[in-house]
């Protein structure tokens, strides 16, 4: 059982200069542990995360905007505790899935890039102002009463993504944007997570999207075995998986 | 599957609101079965396909792809009754159920989900006496919607996987093989779709 905060702490003013810290924080699936001694404090603008299938990296992203809890210890998004404060986290911290089916929720693309805003209770007319900006920026304004489901992979990935810029979290956590995306639509992708001024945490395996990036993290089994620039710990990853 | 979705337009049968057109649907719906006469049936056709190919400019294809869907129907139903009562019951009530094909396809094709969806919370807006929240309702409707083709489109993924193996494609046997990775797989895309849901700040609306 872990000890609820009261109420004081939950209402903790927020800070940003402090990003997202993880303190002696665990993860375990039933029985299973996927995640074991986290103490990590994340400040840079481009953070990238590697690490072979199953080595527990989705669920490190999921523990970043409160989608996952962590078993122990704890994890704070600009000093906010994503356990105690899982609302106020997720309106700083978006989250692009690998499957952007999963994450379209609406029949069509203008409508499903207003669903977030709808929830912030965002007035219509606003909504409607920030969703066509939006869709105009990101080249999907011809599309706007599409079916979803009639777009490309590129293109269901850029509405996907659409639907979280709109809401203007300061942080954005990608897991594995372009696994499931061609040569083209990989590089539009990794364009456009260059241009964006919000601080992004991104788990990939393409490790040609690292290139700029601040700091990459790679994990293993759990743990953060490596946590470097990029050149150095993509090298270290190379590394260890060299003699599997 | 095919529902007919939004095609945007400026005339005045879009711009007429989701509410008021739902209600005309009903009408028609009623007036056709209180007066179940071939005029009736055949005026209601006609007025319907002039609305939605003249008023509201939808392209033909589209209505026509609607009644394909029910044309089977239509047919079984006009053979039936040549057979069971006459043939003038059978075409009245033929020309009935394509015509109500037809208007749902005009409302729906000139009206956006959100409208409808908003409709729908209206309606369910007594059931916030007994603790059922409206916007959930059209949430639902909105994402039934939606994952309808996707739902559709994952199970030709795994009829062509095993048809690419040698599979049958038809009979009971293949209909199991067919519904368990089905299942599956959307039993993990509804996980991923709870998630998502959570991370949109569903949970503060
Ligand atoms: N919801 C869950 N329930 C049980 N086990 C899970 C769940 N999600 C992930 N796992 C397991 O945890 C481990 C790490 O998974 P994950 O974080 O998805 O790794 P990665 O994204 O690096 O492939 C895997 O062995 C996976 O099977
Ligand atoms: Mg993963």
């Amino acid at each position: 059982m872990r000890l609820r905060r009261g109420p004081a702490a939950a209402a903790a003013v927020a800070d940003p200069s402090r990003g997202i810290e993880l303190q002696g924080v665990g993860h375990t699936y039933g029985e299973r542990t996927v995640l074991t001694g986290l103490d990590l404090r994340l400040t840079e603008q481009r953070i990238g995360v590697v690490g072979t299938n199953g080595s527990g990296k989705s669920t490190f992203a999921r523990l970043l905007n409160g989608l996952v809890v962590p078993a122990v210890g704890s994890v704070l998004v600009d000093g906010l505790d994503t356990a105690t404060a899982a609302r106020e986290v997720r309106r700083r911290v978006g989250f692009v899935f690998q499957d952007p089916d999963a994450q379209i929720v609406h029949p069509t693309v203008a409508e499903d890039v207003g669903y977030g805003l709808e929830n912030q209770g965002v007035p219509a007319a606003e909504r409607a102002e920030r969703v066509a900006e939006v869709l105009d920026r990101y080249g999907l304004a011809g599309h706007a009463d599409h079916p979803a489901h009639l777009l490309s992979g590129g293109q269901k990935q850029l509405l996907a993504i659409a639907g979280v810029l709109v809401m203007r979290p300061a942080r954005i956590v990608f897991d594995e944007p372009t696994t499931l995306l061609d040569l083209v639509n990989t590089r539009r992708i990794a364009r456009l997570v260059e241009g964006l001024e919000q601080a992004v945490v991104v788990v990939t395996h393409d490790l040609a999207l690292l290139d700029g990036f601040d700091r990459v993290l790679v994990v293993d089994g759990g743990r953060v075995v490596a946590d470097d620039r990029p050149a150095p710990a993509v090298a270290a990853y190379r590394a260890l998986v060299a003699d599997r | 599957m095919t529902l007919a979705l939004y095609v945007p337009g400026p005339s005045p049968v879009h711009r007429t609101p989701a509410g008021v057109k739902l209600l005309a649907l009903l009408v028609l719906g009623v007036v056709v079965f209180v007066v179940p006469t071939l005029p009736v049936a055949a005026g209601v056709l006609v007025g319907v396909v002039l609305v939605g190919l003249v008023v509201a400019r939808l392209p033909g294809r589209l209505l026509v792809r609607q009644v394909r869907v029910v044309a089977v129907w239509a047919v079984a139903i006009l053979v039936f009754h040549a057979l069971a009562t006459d043939l003038l019951t059978g075409l009245t009530t033929a020309v009935r159920l394509v015509a109500l094909v037809l208007a749902a396809a005009v409302v729906t094709a000139t009206t956006r989900v959100t409208a409808l969806v908003a409709v729908v919370e209206r309606l369910c807006a007594p059931l916030r006496l007994v603790g059922v929240r409206p916007a959930r309702i059209g949430l639902a409707v909105a994402m039934a919607l939606r994952f309808v083709p996707l739902v559709a489109e994952r199970a030709d993924r795994i009829r062509e996987a095993q048809a690419a193996r040698g599979g049958r494609v038809r009979g009971p046997r293949a209909l199991v093989l067919l519904v368990v990775p089905l299942l599956v797989s959307v039993l993990q895309l509804a996980h991923t779709v709870g998630e998502a849901l959570d991370a949109r700040g569903a949970d503060t609306a």
